[in-house]
């Protein structure tokens, strides 16, 4: 039975990851961009949920629904001044910035609110286990794995079934054309960034109930975020919660066997998927 | 060789002379801290080798620094190496962790080699930390008195005078120094080669490059495992100094990757002259907000940040646009074309 159960903490595990990962996996998808701060944001919206909670002394839940505002009208600003003057052909700037903003992130973070590690407190709902089977799974490590779903399957009906979706197909394919059709490339990029740290702050509220959070995890939740998108394969958005879980229950096991191999285990299955497949499980994009 | 190339060897000759005097005329402190800024440098020029001029963007520059460290301290601490020859062997081991790594990251396409970079290095500290022969995850020191017993320093004591911990100082500074001058001065004798043409060539336009006969991925993957070799040196030859390592210290993006990038943008990423701009800004910046902890990360960060924004060849790009000066010119001269009436072909001989 202990397998069992390491394989169901496993996939809500990768239910966080495949959170971490949705955000990359979005703003790669539109605009080719690869963010190197994207760990650096989600830990950003931890800290930003964590100073509702204490202004309002609202639960972290609804203290998010605040910071959800506040994190995509500030992916709107770095998507407009700063990522917006970099997009192009080289690949240097963009990702020069883009590491630049993770450091300036995290020192920013360990300036104000120090390297003491936090947690947000979700009150007796964290002690809840609901019984699925012969295993017992807790209540908020299903919400985050229901949520990671609800989100891929709602980016995918914004994609496909709206016309802002469209846009975002659009412009993906061809940032020139579009243009001859009245959508502004710069505006709908702003967008896709706004609902990516949108998504990254829902990753974020995860993050702080599962466990503490220090400025300087980013990082390591970028390496995640990016393992799960490159195993789902590029452009696909279910691949990429696909790649989640393979990362979550790899990590799963690992600890299992020996707790210091919880990462490498996570590590190990990416190189193993690159080695045999390098285009990803799920591969959509040509690149 | 004109006149104006032949002046800038003389100032640089002039300038190593005077960094190599430091030793014997400055104080200690100064010898600790320039031994800091050249091995930056040293990591600098490598870094922008790849990025610069290879277009291989490593995020992962600390999985070399780390496993040239670690090897240097298993040669001294279970072989009973001299340092020195440890930091030899340290290079060398990052040039053989190259080949596995470049076989793993250069799979990942442009942006996500970087990240992929990353992931490897990451890999290498973990499994570095279950090196228990070498302290695992606590780390490890080298044992009291290696760097005094070091080759060299009894000379350099009885020369200098003064204890054995700043003739070892004094020593590592030189060999720095050393590592420093012959980084450059290859980084510019390769760039100056056939095979530099063709790598700059690569980088301007792929399948120009191709078209005319070149490997892009032999080139590049060769680029990565000569500056793995340059950057394990480094690394090995900084943990000398510091005495102690631990997985993270030694495999710190921050200190050898992070630091690196920042140096080389704001200096001029692409440039040779850059990396030495930028260890000189971010020495001066160093000691200007010693007193403000992250602040001076935050500053470096922004800087960077900056010259990606409004000049992307950084300060050295820079002055170089506005004053045509270049004393390390890597561009060639085409060859002049042939006159009109040398040539024999109908068209001109009609007219």
């Amino acid at each position: 039975m202990i397998w069992l159960d390491t394989l169901a903490q496993g996939i809500l595990l990768g239910g966080l990851y495949a959170l971490f990962a949705a955000g990359l996996s979005l703003v790669f998808g539109i605009m080719r961009l690869v963010n190197l701060a994207h760990g650096d944001l989600i830990v950003l919206g931890a800290y930003v949920i964590l100073v509702m909670v204490s202004v309002t002394g609202l639960n972290p839940f609804l203290a998010a629904t605040l910071a959800l505002p506040v994190m995509f009208g500030f992916g709107m600003l770095l998507q407009t001044h700063l990522f917006n003057r970099v997009l192009g052909e080289d690949i240097l700037p963009p990702l020069l910035v883009t590491f630049g903003l993770s450091v300036v992130l995290q020192n920013v973070l360990l300036e104000t609110f120090s390297a003491d590690s936090q947690k947000l407190s979700m009150g007796p709902v964290e002690a809840v286990g609901v019984p699925v089977g012969p295993v017992t799974l807790g209540l908020v490590p299903l919400a985050t794995l229901g949520s990671a779903v609800a989100v891929i399957a709602a980016l995918n009906l914004l994609f496909y079934r709206t016309k802002l979706g469209r846009a975002f197909r659009a412009t993906s394919d061809d940032a020139t054309t579009v243009q001859l059709m009245g959508i502004y490339p710069a505006r709908i990029f702003s967008v896709a960034t706004g609902i990516a740290l949108m998504v990254a702050t829902l990753a974020a509220l995860y993050l702080g109930a599962r466990a503490n959070f220090d400025p300087t995890i980013g990082p390591a939740r970028l390496l995640y975020a990016f393992e799960a998108v490159i195993i789902g394969g590029l452009g696909s958005l279910w691949g990429t919660l696909a790649g989640g879980l393979v990362i979550g229950v790899a990590q799963a096991t690992g600890a299992a066997i020996r707790p210091e191999w919880q990462i490498l285990a996570g590590h190990a299955a990416f190189v193993a998927v690159l080695l045999f497949r390098p285009r990803g499980l799920f591969p959509r994009a040509n690149d | 060789m004109d006149r104006k190339t032949q002046l800038t060897i003389l100032a640089a000759a002039a300038a190593v002379a005077l960094l190599a005097a430091v030793p014997v005329i400055g104080s200690r402190a100064l010898v600790q801290d320039l031994f800091g800024v050249l091995t930056l440098l040293v990591l600098a020029l490598n870094w922008n080798m790849l990025a610069g001029f290879s277009g291989l963007v490593s995020v992962g520059q600390q999985a070399f620094v780390g496993i040239g460290a670690y090897v240097m301290f298993a040669c001294v601490i279970l072989l009973g190496m001299d340092p020195l020859a440890g930091v030899l062997v340290g290079g060398l081991a990052a040039m053989a962790l190259a080949v596995p790594m470049a076989a793993f990251a250069f799979r990942l396409n442009g942006a996500y080699f970087a990240i992929g970079t990353w992931v490897a290095a990451d890999i290498v500290r973990l499994v570095t930390s279950q090196w228990q022969a070498l302290g695992g995850g606590t780390g490890t020191s080298l044992p009291k008195g290696t760097t005094k017993e070091m080759i060299f320093v009894q000379p350099v004591k009885d020369l200098l005078g003064g204890s054995s911990a700043a003739a070892a100082d004094a020593v590592t500074y030189w060999v720095a120094l050393a590592l420093a001058v012959a980084m450059l001065g290859i980084s510019y004798g390769f760039l100056r080669s056939r095979m530099g043409l063709a790598l700059q060539a690569v980088r301007d336009n792929v399948e120009a490059a191709r078209s005319v006969g070149i490997d892009p991925l032999r080139l590049k993957a060769m680029v990565f495992l000569l500056t793995a070799f340059g950057t394990g040196l480094a690394g090995a030859l900084i943990f000398i100094q510091i005495t102690r390592v631990t997985p993270e210290a030694a495999f710190s993006v921050i200190d050898w990757t992070a630091f690196v990038i920042f140096v080389t943008v704001i200096g001029g990423i692409g440039t040779l002259p850059g990396p030495i701009l930028g260890v000189a800004v971010f020495y001066a910046l160093e000691r200007l907000l010693a007193d403000y902890g992250t602040a001076y990360l935050i500053l470096l960060g922004l800087i960077g940040m900056g010259a990606m924004l409004f000049a992307r060849r950084g300060l050295w790009g820079w002055i170089a646009d506005r004053t045509g000066f270049d004393p390390l010119p890597l561009s060639h001269r085409p060859p002049a074309p042939p006159s009109f009436t040398d040539l024999s072909d109908p068209v001109t001989q009609r007219s």
